[in-house]
């Protein structure tokens, strides 16, 4: 059977610069693949090309074995592959409902001809949203300036999960949260693989890493530097192939 | 970046107001979230005691005629402050749309001897007038989104470009004369007419009154609040209730935001500023019709400033994603209110330019105090 969202000898260079080296990978439905590398590894590269902000300069993407142009942003929304970045790109100024259909608002006419948005209904289409996914949030109608880093990364992630996304990118989804926040959001990560869908985290976190992730994919200066499953590795063993101690030797066999 | 953040918010609820008793409560919110309002009310009882001359129907009216201009041009603004950005150019648009509007009636008319049907010649020069608008903020928002010119900057050249057209088309410094006078009988007309016992008329004086008895009968709702109101109404309507609006307060909340999520933000951004243009524009027109003449903008009017003084004064945020329509026409009446009263209690009209520091200077210390009010 063909994997979900497969990247097949992806390269993309910058100038001089090879950012990723003929790297290949799959990801299936209801698995999370962890994307882990050290700084300018090129995992943040890599993720760009799947979700639109860069072309690659060779290399093919297949969505259920057929062969998929991503040229932007929108293109990738619109075959189901939304990416959550460490900024999450929330409006703070608004609430949940408004951020959770942003861009894609629900209108209604009145008096027959004039558009206006639907706040009653994204407002219960949110919270049904945020109930499938087990998260609490007090008041729709708060402005996300004043949510939890935790529920603000909730609200991302039901923003792309309303939108039936089918692969689910998340960079650094842990970072800059409390302990038990960071423990809610990879609960959540476990409850969207059982409903099915395709996960792919860059993380730093080798205790995320090894507490969410069926499979880890270490990225180092471009290349895929090894790949390994979860329940067949250690991290210490994860952390030499980071830092280029295992790879070297692994290569030249 | 969010540890920073919420560093940064700690510190400033540190310094606050909003940390300490009478602020947490919820007449002390009330109070902070409607301080304009409340300021207003204020002003109006101050000013009733002090003199005679202010609580009454006809300075009231006055006082609404007369900001006409002001309310439009304030809405104007406030589409663009809540993106984040600023347009400077809005004053001297409102000047140009009133010179080329005369410009226009004033040839075509010729004084009545050029044959042609006045109520033409009015839509002609009407036609030209805001059809002319547009381009300024057609030119802003290109030079903003496709050329990444700040809006300070952008609107700035429009600001001195708009002013030499203006010039130009006025000869100078002069005033255009020479359209038709029918036009102030639309700007100055007042909905209802009631002399006491003997007549109710609409939209007309009744014909035995004489322009200098005028003053004798009851004059009520000036047909310029129908304008402002209609203005104020679909502006607000826009900025409340539909995705234009929606997508206007993402832009100004985060361009980021508003980019990713597929907003056209640049197509966006160009529509505001020439909404923004074009209803300086009928506000320039519609000051032909209130005076009968094309007045240029003098320099040192400042109308762009005091927009933005009513947006700020009204709760909006010159860092974008906030404001409301509802404030900013508070913030033109606390403007319009100050001068009056000043005014009319006879103090030097200097003390109003001290009074707009000081008011601005409040709304954005409460602004950053509360940053979660509006």
């Amino acid at each position: 059977m063909a994997h979900l969202l497969e990247a097949k000898n992806i390269t993309k260079r910058f100038g001089g610069l090879t950012a990723v080296d003929n790297v290949s990978f799959h990801v299936d439905a209801g698995e999370v693949v962890a994307l882990v590398g050290d700084n300018g590894a090129g995992k943040s590269t890599l993720i760009k090309i799947i979700s639109g902000v860069h072309k690659p300069d060779e290399g093919e993407i297949f969505l259920n074995g057929q062969k998929i142009h991503i040229d932007s942003p929108i293109d990738a929304i619109s075959h189901g592959i939304e990416t959550i970045y460490q900024d999450l790109a929330l409006a703070e100024n608004m609430d949940v409902p408004s951020n959770i259909f942003l861009g894609r608002e629900r209108t209604k006419k009145v008096l027959g001809c004039i558009n206006v948005v639907d706040y009653e209904h994204m407002s219960s289409e949110s919270r049904k949203v945020l109930d499938r996914l087990d998260i609490r949030i007090p008041s729709l109608k708060a402005n996300i300036r004043n949510l939890s880093g935790g529920q603000r990364q909730a609200v991302a992630i039901s923003r792309s999960i309303y939108w039936n996304a089918k692969v689910l990118i998340m960079d650094e989804p842990t970072a800059a949260l409390g302990i038990s926040e960071q423990k809610k959001v990879l609960e959540l990560v476990s409850s969207l693989k059982k409903q099915g869908i395709a996960i792919i985290i860059i993380s730093h976190q080798m205790y995320d890493v090894f507490s969410v992730a069926d499979r880890i994919i270490v990225m180092r200066r471009g290349i895929k530097a090894g790949e390994r499953l979860v329940k067949d590795t250690t991290s210490e063993e994860v952390v030499s192939l980071i830092v280029g101690a295992e790879s070297v030797e692994k290569r030249s066999q | 970046m969010a540890v920073e953040r919420t560093l940064k918010d700690a510190r400033f609820k540190y310094i606050s107001p909003g940390s300490g008793g009478f602020f947490q409560t919820s007449l002390g919110r009330f109070s902070a979230r409607n301080w304009a309002l409340l300021f207003l009310i204020l002003m109006i009882v101050v000013f009733s005691i002090g003199s005679s001359g202010f609580f009454d129907i006809v300075n009231f009216q006055n006082i609404i005629h007369l900001s006409t201009g002001a309310f439009l041009l304030a809405a104007a603004e406030l589409l663009v402050v809540i993106t984040g950005g600023i347009d400077l150019s809005i004053g001297y648009v409102y000047g140009l749309s009133s010179v080329l509007g005369a410009k226009v009636m004033q040839i075509l008319y010729a004084g009545g001897a050029a044959g042609m049907p006045v109520w033409q010649v009015i839509a002609l020069g009407c036609l030209a007038a805001l059809s002319v608008s547009i381009l300024p903020g057609l030119a802003n928002g290109v030079l903003i989104t496709h050329f990444k010119v700040p809006p300070f900057i952008a609107t700035m050249g429009m600001w001195g470009i708009c002013n030499g057209i203006t010039l130009f088309l006025a000869d100078g410094f002069m005033p255009v004369m020479g359209a038709p006078s029918e036009i102030n009988a639309i700007g100055n007309s007042y909905f209802l007419y009631i002399d006491p016992s003997k007549s109710i008329s609409f939209f007309t004086k009744p014909s035995y009154i004489t322009q200098a008895d005028i003053r004798s009968i009851l004059r009520l709702v000036p047909n310029s609040l129908f304008l402002s109101l209609a203005v104020l109404l679909v502006l607000g309507f826009v900025l409340g209730r539909t995705r234009f609006g929606k997508h206007t307060y993402a832009i100004g909340g985060s361009m980021d935001a508003a980019v990713r999520s597929g907003i056209d933000v640049k197509r966006h951004l160009i529509m505001i500023y020439v909404i923004a243009s074009f209803v300086s524009g009928v506000a320039g027109l519609f000051n032909l019709f209130q005076t009968g003449i094309g007045n240029y903008t003098p320099s040192g009017a400042n109308y762009e400033l005091m927009a933005v003084a009513a947006v700020v004064i009204g709760g909006a945020s010159l860092t974008g994603g906030k404001g409301r329509i509802l404030g900013t026409a508070v913030g033109v009446l606390v403007l319009a209110v100050l001068e009056n009263g000043l005014q009319i209690i006879g103090v030097s009209a200097f003390y109003r330019y001290i009074g707009v520091g000081v008011l601005l200077t409040i709304a954005v210390i409460i602004d950053r105090a509360f940053p979660d009010l509006f």
